[in-house]
């Protein structure tokens, strides 16, 4: 009986706010220590909190966005727990009633769709930050991130294997982006993610008993993290051993996971509402308002690219892999104005290798959608070849320009050319009596080899359609 | 309902608070008078009833979102009992 893996995920995505959950100090990345901590963050006696209208307005429209049941009244709770860099004692949470319930998660794995459910998501505000090393023993606390907007999301239990865990968190991840509640950036840690895994046979209907791991802040090591996690735990089970409850730490550099702590000293965190809070309440005005400024979804642009302009779900998913990139291509096939596959086809390959060459977001990139529909232009109506639009790409990307410009000025047009064609054809044949006789004895291989004599004599810039009608029509 | 030494301990760990062996005795005693005014309040017949999350019969004001608190670190600082290059310093927390 084989193994299955089952895999939950707990993400916490920090929200797109100027100012924190509870107090009006700034959230902006990478100031100086305890500068952005205001009274109410670093829990002074006597501060009151007071909720951020756009940390809920953000949490509804991620609600909606998953279709989530937004709770009208939901309620704060305190977390209790002891460490340094919570100086209250205790985090603002949602226990009994969270902000959002349900929902789901829509995204493609190996072209197939998959829908996973959410459990619930929930309003909170993040610790402060631990810096353990360099001060004579002592621990440095600063808590400008204390206090900061979060949503933590959390999936149902259905995930199976590191592959779809991925796939989920990758798709969250363009989601939160998309609707612009978060800006996705892991490496300042605005979107972390722990990972629930427990492995049971096949056939068994309960779940196993889960270890959670920790300290993913890259989809790399996610899977790596869970992959690992589920061979230690299947190693251990068919060595008649059992899997402990614990919270593991996923260690990049030794590819493994180590017990961080287990249940027997498990949190015991002693949830209540929070008597500084009311219950929150959303009116039914605000919710209209807020599903009225939703964009148009990832799942249903994809969708709309594959019936608008004939596109294959995998052309789709990589053209709604962000808002910027779908901008982008619909921009495109607007300025361009030719078939909407070269343009997915231009995007997909040339731009997008390009991007990656120079480290570039599509956001940021020098050539617009006006500039690349000038070469797909010419493209279509034969003026240069693939080769040499490529060439135009290169020129356009470093030094700007419009397509017609650089065609002229780097003498890129293709000979189209009737009579220059023929003339070409002709001295070619002459040159090649063999090869014309081979295709006339039936070697099809030949015709192809005539064809690159004609294109080799034009350097490269005779219409290569018109060069093989040429020829077909001269040695036929 | 009545709390053993064990849950007292327990309680008191979670809380942070020292209890000398000695004090046990007594702490148990007066948790278990609170204990037993809570028992008389769930003999009320609730049914029905939606749980209260506060006292009061109002909803949450909200602000706007807007960074409006200065940077005060020194004068909040000034009370800290360790401080270096702007962070508080408190004893080592991890192994």
């Amino acid at each position: 009986m084989a193994w299955e893996v089952v895999v939950g995920i707990e993400t916490h995505a920090q929200l797109a706010t100027k100012s924190k959950m509870f107090s009006g100090a700034s959230t902006a990345f990478g100031a100086a220590p305890n500068t952005q901590a205001a009274a109410v963050d670093i829990a002074l006696p006597g501060v009151l909190p007071v909720a951020n209208r756009a940390a809920i307005e953000l949490a509804i429209r991620f609600g909606l966005a998953v279709k989530g049941a937004i709770n009208r009244r939901s309620i704060f709770a305190r977390k209790n727990y002891f460490y340094p860099d919570l100086p209250k004692g205790y985090q603002i949470s949602q226990y009994e009633s969270p902000i959002v319930r349900g929902g789901e998660i829509r995204f493609t794995l190996n072209d197939a769709e998959r829908v996973v459910r959410l459990t619930r998501a929930h309003l909170e505000e993040d610790a402060g930050k631990s810096l353990h090393e360099d001060f004579h023993g002592m621990t440095g606390i600063d808590l400008n991130r204390a206090g900061t907007p979060l949503l933590e999301i959390v999936s149902e239990p259905e995930l199976r294997g590191a592959k779809e865990a991925v796939a989920y968190a990758r798709a969250l991840h363009a989601l939160v982006m998309w609707i612009g509640i978060c800006d996705g950036n892991m490496q300042e840690g605005s979107f972390r993610c722990d990972a629930n895994v427990s492995v049971k046979k096949t056939d068994e209907k309960g779940l196993g008993t889960r270890c959670e791991i920790k300290n993913l802040n890259s989809f790399r090591f996610m899977e790596q993290a869970i992959e690992f996690e589920a061979k230690r735990q299947v190693e251990l089970l068919e060595d008649g051993g059992q899997v402990e409850q614990e919270t593991r730490l996923y260690d990049p550099e030794r590819g493994e996971t180590r017990s961080m702590r287990t249940k027997e000293d498990a949190q015991d965190y002693r949830y209540f509402p929070d008597p500084d809070l009311l219950p929150l309440v959303v009116p039914e005005q605000l919710l209209s308002e807020i599903l009225q400024g939703l964009p148009e979804l990832p799942d249903v642009r994809r969708e709309r690219f594959v019936r608008e302009y004939a596109l294959t779900v995998y052309d789709a998913g990589l053209l709604t892999a962000s808002r910027a990139a779908a901008d982008y291509f619909e921009a495109l096939v607007k300025a361009a104005g030719v078939e909407p596959k070269l343009c997915a086809n231009w995007q997909t390959g040339e731009l997008s290798a390009v991007l990656n060459r120079e480290e570039q977001d599509i956001a940021t990139c020098p050539v617009s959608p006006q500039m690349l529909a000038g070469i797909l232009r010419r493209i279509s109506d034969g003026t240069i070849s693939g080769k040499a639009a490529k060439q135009v790409f290169e020129v356009m990307w470093k030094l700007g320009g419009s397509a017609d410009e650089i065609i002229e000025r780097d003498g890129l047009r293709q000979v189209s050319d009737a009579g220059a064609i023929e003339k070409l054809v002709d001295e070619v044949l002459a040159a090649n009596a063999r090869l014309a006789a081979d295709y006339r004895s039936g070697k099809e291989k030949a015709f192809n080899a005539l064809v690159g004599q004609v294109m080799k004599a034009s350097r490269g810039k005779a219409n290569p359609v018109q060069a093989a009608e040429a020829l077909r029509r001269k040695l036929g | 309902m009545s709390l053993s030494h064990d849950q007292i301990r327990r309680i008191a760990r979670l809380a942070r608070i020292a209890i000398a062996p000695g004090e046990a005795d007594a702490l148990a005693a007066r948790l278990n008078r609170v204990l037993a005014l809570v028992e008389e309040l769930r003999a009320v017949d609730t049914a029905g009833i939606e749980p209260m999350a506060h006292a009061l019969e109002v909803v949450q004001r909200l602000r706007p979102d807007e960074a409006t608190e200065p940077d005060r670190h020194e004068l909040y600082q000034s009370v800290a009992p360790a401080v270096q290059d702007g962070l508080y310093l408190v004893p080592k927390v991890i192994e």
